[in-house]
């Protein structure tokens, strides 16, 4: 097999993952951003700030596990059952903040189960993606190539740990992302919410990467043996710094660059997860290649989507690009 | 209690995925139906066309966010329920979900924003556009998801290493023996119940002297695309039966419910099979008639369920009721189609109360015809979950049978609120009508865009309706 065919896949999954992470993360920010305004016209804004989007952004969930299953059918078939009620959960979640897009508005004036429902399933949805990711880290149970495990198995203290930090990091985009597209007070608002998601996303950031390493020994070889330690020291230091900026811009007024800060940050976290289990698809055990599609899969899949991958974030770029400024004050697109 | 994983995981899957089917077969039609409504728009200038494109935009808008929520569940469910069979299958039919995620859902998806809040910002042109490709978007879909749902029940194209399905000619495997069938059965479907909806409510709006323009375009619009559709239904149908004849011999049967190999097949009109006598009890039937439509042949013989051990058995009673029901909707669309067009050509097709009120209230045959169908297909393969290859009690997941009757509660508890809530809220739109813009956006809404000022920016700027007052696109905005 040729053996950078799964390495490219790996990359285009992986990127597909980070893209979904950051564009549907700040919208399911907005949802965990719902229960603490009570005014309506806020909420209507914050809304209003990501429904031409929302869709499109979720597309990278699916592109992301269509995508696991097109090229790493192994590994699929392992992690789904092992994380199989944190996944329906998530799915039933996101179920529930979708539909609320719509039915939200067709509902008024009686539309607060849907504004519990936004709220709700964003939060769920946030903290199980965050749970998968945490049980994930501290290694799966494989035998035979399947799943070997119970049901409860992703269920730790770090797993929680690490949703409630998913919970808060999206929060931080949907936070600096209204900073930058809307206005008055609802921009405020943000703002003022921003500041103390920034130092929990800071410091669940530094517990993560002090946890990992202690806990599993593969992790703390990878970033402390040598000669990687000389390389990889930056990417704490980068992290730090974009923290130390990114409060300043909030501080500062500025609209736009604090939610181009929550992106480095989550990108610099993202590159910390990848640099800790490469080249591990399910940790402990399956690499990129135990799990690889048949190569003729693989590169029919790559033949499409070395065309259509630019087109889809040529078209995706252009209807950011049309729904682009500040909105005004109380503006919808409903 | 043991519970069983595999049934359930079956019932499971059943319920999301019928529950999901009701909304990509609708906004398939509507897309395709708004699409037409605005190039009519822009192209004979008449107002009406603009006002039911909008109207009819707002209750896609609710119907697309129930079929992408519900979407995105199935697309992880094949692993969560269907390890085994995710692995076994992922190198063919893997890529082809791969391919409808690129292809459909990114267009859909990203277009759909335009479309559903662009009329105030730009240019009708682009929003024409968007929903064009929007329903091409929905289109695509179905040939995808269509086609690895065919290589299930016709694989092709493939062979077997290692336990696993490995692809040897993709064309084979895309365009396998029933996918063309399947395809145009299930996209003519769409555009069939779609204009049963349209026609239930375009005489629902005559039958009270509301919108009247608008409703007698509706019906107009609609019994051309029921009677034509419906019609068609019918050949594609029976070329499909014929290929399902050719391919997986035992489904026929059991739609038939014909048991004895030897006897001309009859035309079973009722009867309730019995897998444990393999015999229809009850039965009303007319002899040699369902041979002929399946051979095409007075006298003809086809394989009955004699030919099949019993633990090959499909599920018959199943899939006879379910196919009955399908077969019998879509005959009496074809009479609505045929009544609708013979009033319409004696110019009484807006005053026929005896016409107009059973078709006010039409709307779900369109829906029911689809999953009975499905029903049909899918039933029809059991045992086997890819046919002649993988049983489907060898594809689920090592998942226990607990978390499965778990999650297949909370499904049943968050669709049925959001199916009700769904449905309730587009009566409320329809009810609102094609000219309710404030009963659709109630008061206390501050999210109307700016109206007040496009008329005044659309009186200034001489600019004809339509054209969309925003900041004309392409122009830096001021």
């Amino acid at each position: 097999m040729e053996w950078y065919l799964p390495v490219i896949w790996a990359g285009l999954i992986g990127t597909a993952v980070a893209m979904y992470v950051i564009l549907d993360g700040f919208d399911l920010g907005i949802g965990i951003l719902f229960p603490f305004t009570r005014k309506e016209a806020e909420r209507d804004t914050m809304m209003n700030s990501v429904a031409p989007f929302w869709d499109g952004n979720e597309t990278w969930l699916v592109l992301g596990g269509g995508g696991l299953w097109v090229a790493f059918p192994t590994a699929y078939a392992v992690i789904m059952p092992a994380f199989y009620l944190p996944v329906i959960g998530m799915l039933l979640g996101l179920v529930l903040r979708g539909v609320s897009f719509e039915f939200r508005w067709v509902a008024k004036p009686g539309h607060r189960l849907w504004d519990v429902a936004f709220a709700g399933g964003s939060i769920v949805a946030a903290f199980l993606q965050g749970t998968i990711l945490g049980g994930l880290l501290q290694g799966v149970a494989v035998e035979n190539r399947q799943y070997a495990g119970g049901p409860l198995d992703w269920l730790t203290p770090f797993s929680l740990f690490v949703g409630l930090a998913v919970v808060a990091g999206y929060a931080l985009l949907g936070a600096t992302w209204l900073v930058m597209r809307t206005s008055g007070p609802t921009a405020d608002f943000a703002r003022r919410a921003a500041s103390p998601l920034l130092v929990a996303v800071l410091a669940a950031m530094a517990v993560v990467s002090l946890w990992t390493p202690v806990a599993v020994e593969r992790i703390a070889e990878r970033w402390f043996g040598t000669p990687n330690i000389y390389f990889l020291w930056p990417v704490p230091l980068l992290a730090a710094l974009t923290g130390f900026a990114t409060w300043h811009w909030l501080r500062s007024g500025r609209h736009g660059l604090p939610f181009a800060g929550a992106i480095v940050l989550f990108l610099l976290g993202y590159a910390g997860l990848v640099i800790s289990n490469v080249p591990y698809l399910v940790p402990p055990t399956l690499t990129f290649w135990d799990t690889a599609a048949a190569p003729a899969s693989q590169v029919f899949f790559l033949v499409g989507t070395v065309f259509l991958l630019p087109l889809v974030l040529g078209y995706t770029a252009f209807v950011y690009w049309v729904f682009r400024g500040k909105m005004a004050e109380g503006e919808g697109y409903h | 209690m043991e519970l069983d994983p595999v049934l359930l995981a079956r019932i499971q899957f059943a319920f999301t995925i019928s529950f999901h089917i009701i909304f990509p077969a609708f906004t398939i039609g509507l897309s395709a139906f708004i699409a037409v409504l605005m190039l009519l728009w822009r192209w004979s200038g008449q107002e009406k066309f603009r006002t039911l494109a909008r109207f009819w935009t707002k209750i896609f808008a609710v119907s697309f966010a129930m079929g992408v929520v519900s979407g995105i569940v199935l697309s992880y469910q094949f692993g969560t329920n269907w390890s085994r069979f995710s692995e076994f299958s992922g190198n063919v039919i893997g890529p082809l979900i791969g391919y409808e995620v690129l292809t459909a859902f990114y267009l859909e998806a990203t277009f759909l924003g335009i479309m559903l809040f662009g009329w105030n910002r730009f240019p009708a042109w682009l929003v024409t556009l968007s929903t064009v490709l929007v329903a091409i978007g929905t289109a695509i879909s179905a040939f995808w998801i269509l086609s690895a749902n065919s290589w299930m029940q016709t694989p092709a194209g493939y062979e077997i290493k290692d336990g696993v399905a490995h692809p040897l000619d993709w064309m084979a495997i895309v365009f396998n023996p029933s996918f063309p069938y399947r395809f145009a059965h299930m996209v003519n479907a769409a555009y069939l119940t779609t204009a049963v909806v349209v026609l239930a409510v375009g005489a629902r709006y005559l039958l009270a002297s509301r919108h009247v323009e608008e409703s007698r375009t509706m019906l107009r619009m609609a019994v051309g695309m029921i009677a034509i559709s419906a019609i068609a239904q019918l050949f594609i149908g029976d070329a499909h039966g014929l290929n399902t004849l050719e391919h997986q011999p035992a489904k026929v049967a059991a739609m038939e419910g014909h048991w004895d190999s030897d006897e001309p097949g009859a035309l079973v009109l009722f009867g309730i099979p019995d897998e444990a006598s393999r015999s229809n009890r009850l039965e009303l039937a007319v002899p040699n008639l369902g041979g002929l439509i399946l051979t095409h042949e007075w006298g003809g013989k086809y394989p009955g369920l004699d030919t099949v051990p019993d633990d090959e058995l499909p599920p018959v009673a199943n899939v006879f009721f379910a196919f009955r029901i399908m077969v019998g909707i879509g005959l009496a669309l074809i009479a609505v189609g045929l009544a609708g067009l013979l009033l319409w050509w004696r110019g009484k097709l807006f005053e026929a109360r005896w016409f107009l009120l059973p078709a006010s209230w039409a709307w779900p045959l369109g829906f029911v015809a689809i999953i009975a169908g499905w029903f049909v297909t899918e039933q029809g393969r059991q045992p086997w979950l890819v046919y002649g290859l993988l049983k489907t009690m060898d594809g689920i997941s090592p998942v226990p049978g607990a978390s499965v009757a778990g999650t297949l509660a909370l499904f049943v508890f968050v669709y049925g609120i959001v199916f009700a809530m769904g449905i309730y809220y587009i009566n409320r739109l329809i009810n609102a009508g094609p000219k309710g813009e404030a009963a659709a956006a109630p008061a206390g809404v501050p999210s109307r865009p700016l109206s007040a000022a496009e008329e005044a920016a659309r009186e200034a700027t001489g600019r004809p309706r339509g054209e969309g007052p925003g900041p004309s696109f392409g122009k830096p905005e001021g």
